[in-house]
């Protein structure tokens, strides 16, 4: 199953290596890793998605929460909460298509955000899933370049992840 | 500044090597009296001296070493050390700090290459940091679950021609690091009913329990209920090895009675250990009808691989101690007939196979040294009251299985690593922490020659370990695989006339040399070796080579099945 982890961690140097090494070193997947400051500027917030069984992703949990820069962390797909991904990607646009992508994007709530004569660069934001759709909607043959921030994300209601 | 923070720490000793990096760190040594260092004849040894001084003492072992090659021949024993969750703390100097990420002369990326060996890793980044890095090494070192900690130190941050204020933090606070203490009431409770219940329960002991200090409430706690002990590896001693409710070591190459008891019970109290695979054997078939307890300092340890009934996080004395005041103020007693009949169970396994019963093995046609009676006369010249440290292979079995530790911190091995080299240096380690203890290095003539380099340490620093060194000639844990799985191929196992004369090797550094060929001998030489009190003894003792070390267990099956000898299986 596919869980999205919410890590709030130390904002210092090695902290991310550790991070991701541990994935590496005990064989487990990440999927997407994003990772940035948060308001308080000793912390950063790391999200990432990884998948396994319910036994999988409590030794992830538990092996993330072992390292000592780890303050805490949340398996966001326990409960409700919001996941958002941004994608920036060029596409192919001139003749008929032009107004073919333009409706795509109208339908998908993006926005073109760069134009030229010959091709568009597109931003969406949304769930993973809708970022694959309006990928599968363009088709491949249109695309020149697609990319993703990973997934972020936050619980709804009144759950805060914070010291 | 590093070093008055060490003494302030309280170290006494350091086990190090000096190099460029850490030129200034050396100078301050020899500045100062308080910190002895230990100088070794090779980093990995400096490791594994530090880690085996911290298993005999409970203290933080500390190691300290140049960057580059310096760092990286010390990896082996931070990984050893990680393995076995030994307390360590190992200081590599670094090139100076803007030389950095630029391939500079003995430059590595030692936090890096340590990480995931590491419990946790620090690089200084400037001199003021140094006294609160230090004591925060220190504290994540030595509590929660143990381990090694590395803290990098580029060579200008010890730079003498600049000063700072300099103060040691009394104590320190990581907000992001609280380790278990206390277990849960509510599951402390639960287990606690669950072992009255039990009719066939066990006490599966591990190295947590001779880590966290937990030996004597679990002997107590054990003797109250009058339930079976098996220890691993790790955690022998844990348990006294001569009392009646021992029964052995338990997996691969455990006893017989410790794995059909583990096999067949209904309640297993396991306490500090982590099912690692070499006692489990097959996961999906262990313990088919037992519930599991399972108290751990560590919760990642718990459930990883074989899950756990009751779990309980927390720190194993202070568990332990609720455990038994729960027991004691509990109107249940444990079923005395069930509990009778449990024994009378074991002692018939003791009787059909079980190695403290009688020898279960056969002396050797050409009248060859056995390795077991070895480790027996060992036992009984020592009066069982040696620290014992051994390197890996068929001798390190033997011993397990024929020392009986009465004692915790006496048995000093690299259980989880399972590294070839840690002996001698472990036997320096464990006399520098007891300058009148007899120490005695559990060898072979193959694991003895990965680190021989320090017999000069020993001669340098007077420390008079005795080293039993069991010569069969051969790789033989290797040679024992090769004749059970390889069809006696026997693979780059064999040193063929290659080995050096051990005795003239002992005498070159100044020891005595001894060599043992006649079974009617070993006693007396034996006595003879540990009488002299004040030199380095080594004893060559050639012992029959064909021998292969049992019960073993049959891979892929459960904790019952085993060979018990070459021909003889359950």
């Amino acid at each position: 199953m596919r869980r999205i982890i919410s890590v709030l961690m130390e904002n210092a140097p090695g902290s991310l290596s550790r991070v991701v090494g541990l994935f590496s070193q005990r064989g487990y997947n990440i999927e997407s890793l994003t990772v940035a400051p948060t308001e308080d500027e000793t912390l950063s917030r790391l999200t990432l998605t990884t998948i396994g069984d319910d036994h999988k992703i409590e030794q992830i949990t538990k092996h993330l929460n072992k390292l000592i820069d780890v303050v805490k962390l949340v398996d966001l797909t326990e409960g409700a909460h919001i996941e958002r991904e941004v994608m920036l990607i060029k596409v192919k646009a001139a003749g008929a298509q032009r107004a073919e992508i333009k409706r795509c994007v109208d339908i998908f709530r993006g926005q073109i955000v760069d134009v030229t004569a010959s091709l568009y660069i597109v931003q969406i934001t949304g769930t993973s899933d809708k970022l694959d759709a309006f990928l599968h909607a363009v088709g491949d043959a249109s695309i020149l370049e697609v990319v993703r921030s990973g997934v972020s994300g936050i619980a709804r209601g009144e759950k805060v992840l914070s010291l | 500044m590093l070093i008055r923070a060490l003494r302030d720490e309280g170290v006494e000793y350091v086990f190090g090597y000096p190099g460029g990096a850490a030129l200034h760190i050396y100078d301050a040594i020899f500045r100062q009296q308080d910190v002895q260092h230990i100088l070794v004849r090779h980093e990995q040894a400096a490791t594994h001296a530090a880690d085996a001084y911290s298993r005999a003492t409970g203290q933080v072992g500390t190691v300290l070493v140049t960057s580059g090659p310096g760092a990286t021949n010390a990896i082996t024993g931070i990984a050893t050390a990680y393995m076995d969750s030994i307390p360590m703390v190992v200081i590599s100097g670094q090139v100076v700090s803007e030389r950095i990420g630029e391939d500079a002369f003995q430059e590595t990326d030692m936090v890096g290459v340590s990480r995931p060996i590491v419990k946790h890793s620090f690089m200084v980044r400037d001199a003021r940091e140094i006294p609160e890095v230090v004591k925060k090494a220190y504290y994540i070192a030595a509590t929660g679950r143990p381990g090694p900690v590395v803290i990098d130190v580029p060579k200008d941050i010890t730079s003498p021609f600049e000063t700072f204020p300099y103060e040691y933090p009394e104590k320190v606070k990581i907000r992001s690091y609280t380790p278990a203490t206390r277990g849960h009431a509510g599951q402390i409770k639960k287990a606690v009913q669950l072992l009255l219940e039990a009719k066939r329960p066990v006490i599966y002991a591990g190295g947590g329990v001779v880590q966290g200090n937990g030996s004597e409430l679990l002997t107590e706690l054990a003797r109250k209920l009058n339930y079976p002990v098996t220890n691993t590896l790790m955690g022998l001693g844990a348990y006294p090895g001569t009392d009646r409710q021992f029964l052995g070591m338990l997996g691969m190459h455990g006893t017989y009675e410790a794995n059909m008891a583990m096999h067949h019970a209904d309640a297993i109290l396991a306490v500090g250990a982590r099912f690692d695979d070499r006692v489990t054997n097959a996961v999906n078939k262990f313990c088919p009808n037992a519930k599991i307890i399972h108290i751990d300092v560590d919760p990642a340890s718990i459930s990883k691989t074989v899950t756990a009934d009751i779990p309980i996080v927390g720190a194993v004395d202070s568990v332990l101690t609720d455990m038994l005041a729960l027991a004691k103020e509990s109107e249940e007693t444990p079923d005395a007939a069930a509990i009778k009949n449990w024994w009378q169970q074991i002692d018939e396994w003791r009787d059909n196979h079980g190695i403290y019963i009688a020898p279960r093995y056969k002396q050797a046609d050409s009248g060859k040294i056995m390795p077991q009676d070895v480790i027996k006369t060992l036992h009984e010249v020592t009066k069982g009251e040696a620290y014992v440290t051994s390197d890996v292979g068929q001798h390190q079995m033997f011993a397990a299985q024929y020392y009986l530790f009465d004692k915790p911190r006496r048995w000093i091995n690299s259980g989880g690593l399972g590294t070839m080299g840690f002996g001698l240096p472990a036997a320096m380690g464990a006399q520098m922490a007891d300058r009148d203890a007899v120490v005695a290095c559990v060898t072979g003539e193959g694991s003895i020659q990965m680190c021989i380099q320090e017999l000069s340490t020993c001669t340098q620093y007077n420390l008079p370990i005795k080293i039993i060194c069991l010569n069969n000639q051969a790789l033989g844990m290797v040679k024992q695989w090769q004749d059970m799985q390889y069809g006696s191929r026997y693979s780059e196992s064999l040193y063929e006339d290659s080995l050096p004369d051990f005795v003239k090797l002992a005498e070159a550094y100044g020891h005595v040399g001894m060599r043992v060929t006649e079974k009617d001998d070993l006693k007396a030489k034996m006595e003879e070796c540990f009488a002299i009190k004040d030199r380095v003894v080594f004893m060559d003792i050639a012992v029959d080579n064909s021998e292969h070390v049992y019960p073993m267990q049959i891979a892929g099956a459960s904790m019952r099945d085993m060979w018990l000898s070459k021909t003889e299986r359950t």
